[in-house]
């Protein structure tokens, strides 16, 4: 990740760096944010309920298969649930960013937990690891928030204004679906990864005769297990040889 | 009435997610058993999502891993793609394209 080089000490100037670290993501989330807007007016949500998806929500993985469950009319709480387990990841990330934030009042600290995504934390992660004793990284943080919130917001509505005209039987939805697959294999950079996602697959197809979209967490859940599993096995196989470099 | 509902309980388990172990931890961490298991949640989940839309097409109740699937054929293309190229957007370029060049190619 690259991180602006200069020590900087005012607000105005980490708000700024933490904008200018953040505008390769937010490229990489424009396409993202219009394809939403686009598939969610798509799967039945009106305009006014996809723009208040992005503004409230700010999950972006999570909308989008939000919006693929309502097309498939599954169940308000299956969705809801759904949306939990994906997010769930964040709590890793608040994990990491809390012993940098923990002396922030409150009027910091909501906003902050609410904007907090893959790409800020990608970015925000890094600055605050370096001990350059600024006492404002929290703006840097904010500005990569707000960089990331307002162009979520902008694409979404492009998305949605697109979307109308865009004909249904284009097959948009399925821009989800290759998306998933991108993050899915991009994200597999260990052999107990692997063992997650062949299972969740085949638990999906056993699972699909479930209601109300059960089979997705059923198949989730059995997935992760299979990740647990599998990297306790591959440790304990290394172990005799030791010294094999750890995958974090 | 159903949409709200829905839109203020992903907003609220989202802001459960994020909120409360940015405010709280500092003085306690994530055991690392769960650490690691949630590690494996965005794949797992991901792929359950996945998997069932490449192999049921359009609604029906059997799996079609027939010519006719165009799904399938898109979405084998973008794993290839996403493997060898490492980049999320030519996965996504590629895929469509694949999706739409096949249904062209054979009139589906």
């Amino acid at each position: 990740m690259q991180t602006t080089a200069a020590v900087t000490t005012t607000r105005a100037a980490e708000f700024r760096a933490g904008v200018k670290d953040t505008f390769p993501l937010v490229v990489g989330a424009i396409p993202f944010g219009i394809i939403f807007g686009a598939v969610a007016i798509n799967s039945g949500l009106s305009p006014v309920e996809a723009g208040a998806m992005s503004a409230f929500v700010f999950a972006g993985s999570a909308q989008f298969i939000a919006a693929n469950l309502i097309a498939h009319s599954v169940a308000v709480p299956i969705i809801i649930f759904t949306t939990f387990v994906v997010n769930l990841r964040h709590a890793l990330y608040s994990a990491a960013l809390a012993p940098y934030v923990k002396h922030l009042p409150q009027r910091w600290l909501v906003p902050l937990g609410f904007s907090l995504t893959d790409e800020t934390f990608a970015v925000v992660v890094t600055y605050f690891g370096k001990a350059d004793g600024s006492p404002y990284k929290h703006w840097y943080y904010l500005g990569s928030s707000v960089f990331m919130y307002v162009n979520w917001q902008v694409c979404t509505w492009i998305g949605i204004t697109a979307g109308k005209i865009i004909p249904a039987n284009l097959g948009l939805d399925f821009a989800a679906i290759v998306t998933f697959i991108g993050i899915v294999v991009l994200s597999i950079r260990e052999r107990a990864a692997i063992a997650a996602v062949l299972v969740a697959g085949l638990f999906a197809v056993l699972a699909k005769p479930l209601p109300n979209g059960l089979g997705l967490i059923v198949a989730a859940l059995c997935g992760v297990a299979a990740g647990v599993v599998a990297e306790a096995w591959l440790k304990e196989a290394r172990l005799p040889q030791g010294g094999e470099r750890s995958h974090e | 009435m159903n949409d709200v509902i829905l839109i203020a309980g992903m907003a609220l388990v989202t802001f459960s997610v994020r909120y409360p172990v940015l405010a709280l931890v500092g003085k306690m961490s994530l055991p690392t058993p769960l650490r690691r298991a949630l590690s494996f949640v965005p794949a797992a989940v991901l792929t359950a999502i996945v998997v069932p839309a490449l192999l049921y097409p359009a609604s029906s109740d059997h799996v079609d891993i027939s010519l006719g699937n165009s799904q399938l054929f898109a979405g084998i293309v973008a794993i290839v793609v996403a493997w060898r190229s490492r980049n999320l957007l030519l996965t996504i370029v590629l895929g469509m394209l694949a999706l739409w060049g096949y249904r062209w190619l054979f009139h589906l």
